[in-house]
């Protein structure tokens, strides 16, 4: 890790005056629990790091108008013993519970866990977001087991957000403050798959901060599904967030997005259009597993993914229909 | 001379008890002070710079920015230019610097120039190995090619488990002072030898190098040499004029150079009649742990059921760019398990009878028969294997899917040479003193019981000191030695000591010497427990001079005195879940029959089997290291993708100690490494039995098990 410079403000209009033009100018401090590793291992560099836990309006989890605001300072512990995330969303709070080690649960943060950078191996041992190394990439003939099924590259690497998904699928948006201003945009959109290493995986510019999180409050029967090896710390193989709006016994709408399997959130259209106007069972459960894994394009050692990508949707979608 | 042989199992009043490690409360609060805790006063810190190629000569090195950082004290070039450094992690030059931020940052400014060389980092296609494998040449018994002929059934299978590595808690490293004398604090299985080594490596008397560790973090055999960064950082050290240096590697350079297991991937085929005797055995080994290729004592094949009459075994060792392997608990022993016991239930699957009958049926060609045949039954019977098991693949409704499976063990265990010195004050005060280490697993308790039992004390009665090659020397600790040898040793130093205390009182209790006995904190004559004197009032009667004795593990007359033993043997039943759908395999529980000899203290030594039990299911389920060929390098030196199981992950163990008259007269036998063995090979067969198919790559992940369901290859 560098010499750094250290700063410590209490109001966001403090924080992003503290902020660069340049990502090396400054890094946002929240839980740490990626960024510190990083820089110790000298992936990140910034000159300075702006801490944001003592910035109160960038905490707290609360109803507002029709929305849910989640404040991108709040912690995974903070969304997993929230009412009122687990009485409208439980998507959310089963991604949250994934996350299985307290300390992080205690550590990290909303607007961290959207932020954090990705957990690609290639890219962690210094080969770039893209881990292209003599003009391609290394990931289609190196091992693959935790790569990107879909998307088709040059990005391989997974989104690593555990909330990404469920705020996909429940038409989050995202409040982006700057010096300059503010700006939203839908979670769906945050997650971008980068072309060059230039780009980053999500649509956030060197001197913002994600502010805050909107869930609208829309009735929906929706959860989260996590595969993972381990019950102690691991990070997802493959998860499935479902949002259904239902009609009845039916299914009005259907938003199913896949999570770990491409460098965003993965939203399964065939899936959501093959549910509409069904009930949920076991059979069309299942039907909308295989459907949300079409079109998945495996690389040579991940393979079992697409059939994780079918085990999620299906678990997750009985599971929501039972919530 | 004193009668050492250990008192009767009924009447042992130390022995045998299960007595919480005395040093447990400082472990579990941190007042223990690990190597890695030292920071002695005017400590400097010191970081290494590594290679970050598999292969390269190094071109040349640069130390002059570095050296005029402040706060570096001293910089050391391991090797000049044109060294030839063939894995990454290699060690080239070390950095010694007021804080280990600067010592890091100094090592960053070290400019270094490679010639990058062409490298071999994966040894699973043979094929690719080139020149890099070197086969050991075929062994033949009996006549294979017709006992494969005359079969009623043959099957032939694929059994491959990963390099893994050691994952020491505390990682390797040391502090030294090295001023007039040298001060050594280092993190080793070995306190009596490791200054000898340190010394070779300085040109220096092992005398003039004192070595103090109470403590260490785990070593799994990787800690026996003072290493290239012991000495290093002893240079360091007499660089900074004498001012204490700490190097302890940090986790990325722990998994890349400071030890592994090497794999092994394997052909196998076995012959079998219908009744499930199995009558040849042929395999085709090779593995490796690094540049110094993989040697997996391949001639133990089968394993444990060596008197197999038909063989064919040929292995071939693989020289890879990787940091070297170490020898890790139970060297072999747990791959060489795997490869046995997943035929052998493969062999069962295809003859339709129950692995247990099969394992039951053929314990005749172990060297321990009738051992093997009642520990299978014990571990059946708390396995509830009449009740679960199944013929394999599990068809009872739903993606959850129950197996069970059987792993089998055998090892030494020889008590190694040791010897203890045992102090008597004119006061009652008792000291123990011996060179030996606690690797965790509770040597200064086995050493209080022992002592106190001895002069019949109360455990608080003594006071154990070890750690410190000042004290009487100790062997290593590996191949589970230690607690044969200084159990012996302390038996013998604390019987000497009380035979000249027994001389000094043995007037004033009018009787000689040799009628005297010490129990309940008396010395009395025996036969008449009125003529005694209290614990206090005999040592009262030293004088001004303590009785100081010592006593040594004889290791060449050890079937004579008989106080300990070598041949540890031990069956270990998996019973685990595992969801067809995801292919995540869940552990329920493991059974563990184990038999070792005379237990000092059951409770620790059942310790000793949850923790080789909870370390093999990491190594049967998660640990792997992954090196990528592209780059040459590592993808997993990190605890986030080299993954170990938590407390969730682990299940049941249920261990069963073989304590009976016929064990307990053999002697004490160590318990370190046997129930490492067959725990790999147990859950392998339990998913196995639970699935239908044979997974033939250990470990047991996800994408691993969905491949052997969907008939990909792992």
């Amino acid at each position: 890790m560098n010499a750094l410079e250290y700063a410590n403000p209490t109001t966001l209009k403090d924080a992003v005056a503290l902020l660069g033009p340049s990502w090396n100018d400054a890094a946002v401090l929240a839980g740490g629990t990626d960024l510190i590793s990083m820089m110790k291992d000298l992936l990140v560099s910034p000159r300075r790091l702006v801490n944001i836990k003592n910035i109160a309006e960038l905490g707290g989890i609360a109803r507002k108008g029709g929305a849910l605001r989640i404040g991108a300072a709040a912690t995974f512990d903070d969304l997993a013993s929230s009412a009122a995330v687990r009485a409208e969303f439980p998507a959310l709070t089963e991604a949250v519970l994934g996350v299985t080690s307290p300390q992080i649960r205690n550590m990290g943060t909303a607007g961290g866990d959207l932020c954090q950078r990705p957990r690609c191996w290639f890219y962690r041992t210094g080969n770039g977001l893209l881990a292209i190394k003599d003009g391609k990439s290394l990931v289609p003939e190196g091992d693959n087991r935790y790569h990107a099924i879909f998307g088709g590259g040059p990005a391989y690497f997974v989104s690593a957000s555990s909330l990404g998904p469920a705020l996909v699928a429940l038409n989050a948006k995202l409040r982006l403050v700057s010096a300059a201003g503010e700006r939203t945009v839908e979670a769906a959109r945050f997650f971008v798959s980068p072309q060059t290493p230039e780009q980053r995986e999500v649509d956030l510019r060197p001197g913002e901060i994600l502010a805050d999180i909107t869930v609208p409050l829309v009735k929906t029967r929706n959860f989260t599904y996590e595969v993972r090896q381990k019950e102690a710390l691991d990070w997802p193989l493959t998860a499935a967030s479902v949002a259904l709006t239902m009609d009845g016994s039916r299914v009005k709408s259907a938003k199913i997005v896949l999570g770990h399997v491409a460098p965003t959130p993965w939203s399964a259209a065939k899936a959501e259009a093959f549910l509409t106007g069904k009930s949920i069972d076991e059979t069309t459960a299942a039907a909308a597993g295989d459907a949300a894994a079409d079109g998945a394009q495996p690389l040579s050692g991940n393979a079992y993914k697409v059939q994780l990508v079918k085990v999620a949707v299906k678990r997750a979608l009985l599971a929501a229909a039972r919530a | 001379m004193p009668d050492y042989s250990w008192p009767k199992m009924d009447s042992r009043r130390q022995m045998g008890r299960r007595i919480s490690r005395l040093d447990g409360m400082p472990k579990a609060t941190g007042a223990a002070r690990y190597p890695s805790d030292q920071n002695p006063p005017n400590l400097l810190h010191a970081a290494l710079l590594t290679c970050p190629h598999a292969h390269a000569f190094l071109k040349s090195i640069d130390i002059s920015e570095a050296k005029a950082m402040p706060g570096v004290t001293a910089i050391e070039v391991i090797w000049p230019p044109g060294r030839e450094l063939q894995w990454q992690g290699a060690e080239i030059a070390a950095v010694a610097a007021t804080s280990e931020e600067i010592a890091r940052d100094a090592v960053r400014r070290i400019k270094v120039e490679y010639d990058v060389q062409a490298h071999l980092v994966r040894e699973d296609d043979l094929g690719k190995a080139g020149n890099r494998a070197k086969p050991a040449g075929e062994q033949i018994d009996g006549d294979p090619d017709k006992a494969f002929q005359e079969a009623d059934a043959v099957i032939a299978g694929n059994y491959n488990i990963a390099v893994l590595t050691h994952c020491c808690l505390e990682p390797h490293g040391q502090v030294i002072a090295w001023g007039d004398k040298l001060e050594y604090w280092p993190s080793t299985q070995s306190v009596s030898t490791i200054a000898t080594d340190l010394g070779g490596s300085l040109k220096i008397p092992a005398a003039d190098i004192h070595v103090n560790m109470d403590y260490m973090g785990g070593g799994f055999g990787s800690k026996f040499p003072a290493d290239l960064w012991g000495a290093v950082c002893a240079k360091l050290s007499k660089a900074s004029g004498g001012r204490p240096v700490k190097l302890f590697l940090d986790r990325a350079t722990e998994l890349q150079i400071a030890g592994c297991r090497p794999s092994v991937f394997s052909k196998v085929k076995v012959a079998a009649k219908k009744d499930g005797t199995v009558t040849a055995w042929q395999s085709e080994t090779w593995a490796t742990g690094g540049v110094g290729g993989g040697g997996v004592g391949a001639d133990l094949l089968p394993y444990v059921h060596r008197k197999v009459p038909n063989r064919r075994i040929n292995h071939t060792s693989v020289s890879i760019n990787a940091g070297s392997a170490r020898a890790w608990r139970a060297p072999n022993h747990p791959q060489l398990s795997y490869i046995t016991c997943s035929a052998f239930e493969d062999v069962a699957d295809k003859l339709g009878i129950s692995a247990l009958d099969l394992f039951l049926k053929n314990a005749d060609y172990t060297n321990r028969p009738e051992v093997y045949r009642r520990q299978l039954n014990k571990a059946a019977e708390l396995a509830e294997w009449r009740k679960l098991w199944h013929p394999r693949g599990d068809r009872t409704a739903g993606p959850v899917k129950r197996g069970l499976g059987i792993g089998v063990n055998s090892w030494g265990g020889l008590g190694h040479q040791s010897q203890v010195r045992t102090t008597i004050q004119p006061d009652g005060g008792v000291l123990l003193e011996c060179g030996t280490q606690d690797l965790g697993v509770g040597t200064r308790t086995v050493i209080a019981q022992i002592a106190a039992e001895s002069l019949g004390l109360p455990l608080n009665a003594v006071t154990v000191r070890i750690g410190d090659n000042r004290y009487p020397a100790s062997g290593p600790s590996g191949g589970s030695t230690t607690v044969g040898g200084v159990s012996a040793a302390t038996r013998k130093s604390s019987l000497n000591a009380l035979d000249k205390l027994f001389q000094t009182v043995a007037a004033s209790l009018g009787a000689p010497p040799e009628q005297l006995e010490a129990t309940d904190g008396r010395i009395q004559v025996k036969g008449a427990p009125a003529k005694s004197l209290t614990w206090k009032q005999a040592c009262a009667k030293l004088g001004t001079m303590p009785v100081s004795e010592t006593g040594d593990s004889n290791v060449r007359r050890w079937r004579e005195e008989g106080l300990m033993n070598q041949g540890a043997a031990g069956v270990q039943i998996a019973d685990v879940s595992v969801d067809i759908e995801t292919g995540v395999v869940k552990m329920n529980r493991i059974v563990a029959v184990q038999d070792c000899g005379l237990i000092v203290n059951p409770k620790l030594t059942e310790s000793q089997v949850y923790g080789a039990c909870i370390m093999n299911v990491c190594g049967a389920l998660y640990e792997e290291r992954i090196l990528d060929q592209q780059t040459g390098r590592w993808l997993n030196a990190d605890m986030e993708f080299y993954k170990l199981a938590g407390l969730g992950d682990i299940g049941e163990i249920v261990v069963h100690l073989e304590i009976d008259e016929e064990n307990d007269k053999r002697g004490v036998i160590g318990i370190g490494e046997p129930p490492t063995v067959g725990t790999i090979a147990a859950i392998a067969n339990a998913v196995a039995n639970a699935i239908g198919v044979r997974v033939n790559m250990v470990p047991l992940t996800p994408h691993r098990v969905l491949g052997a369901l969907a008939g990909r290859k792992a």
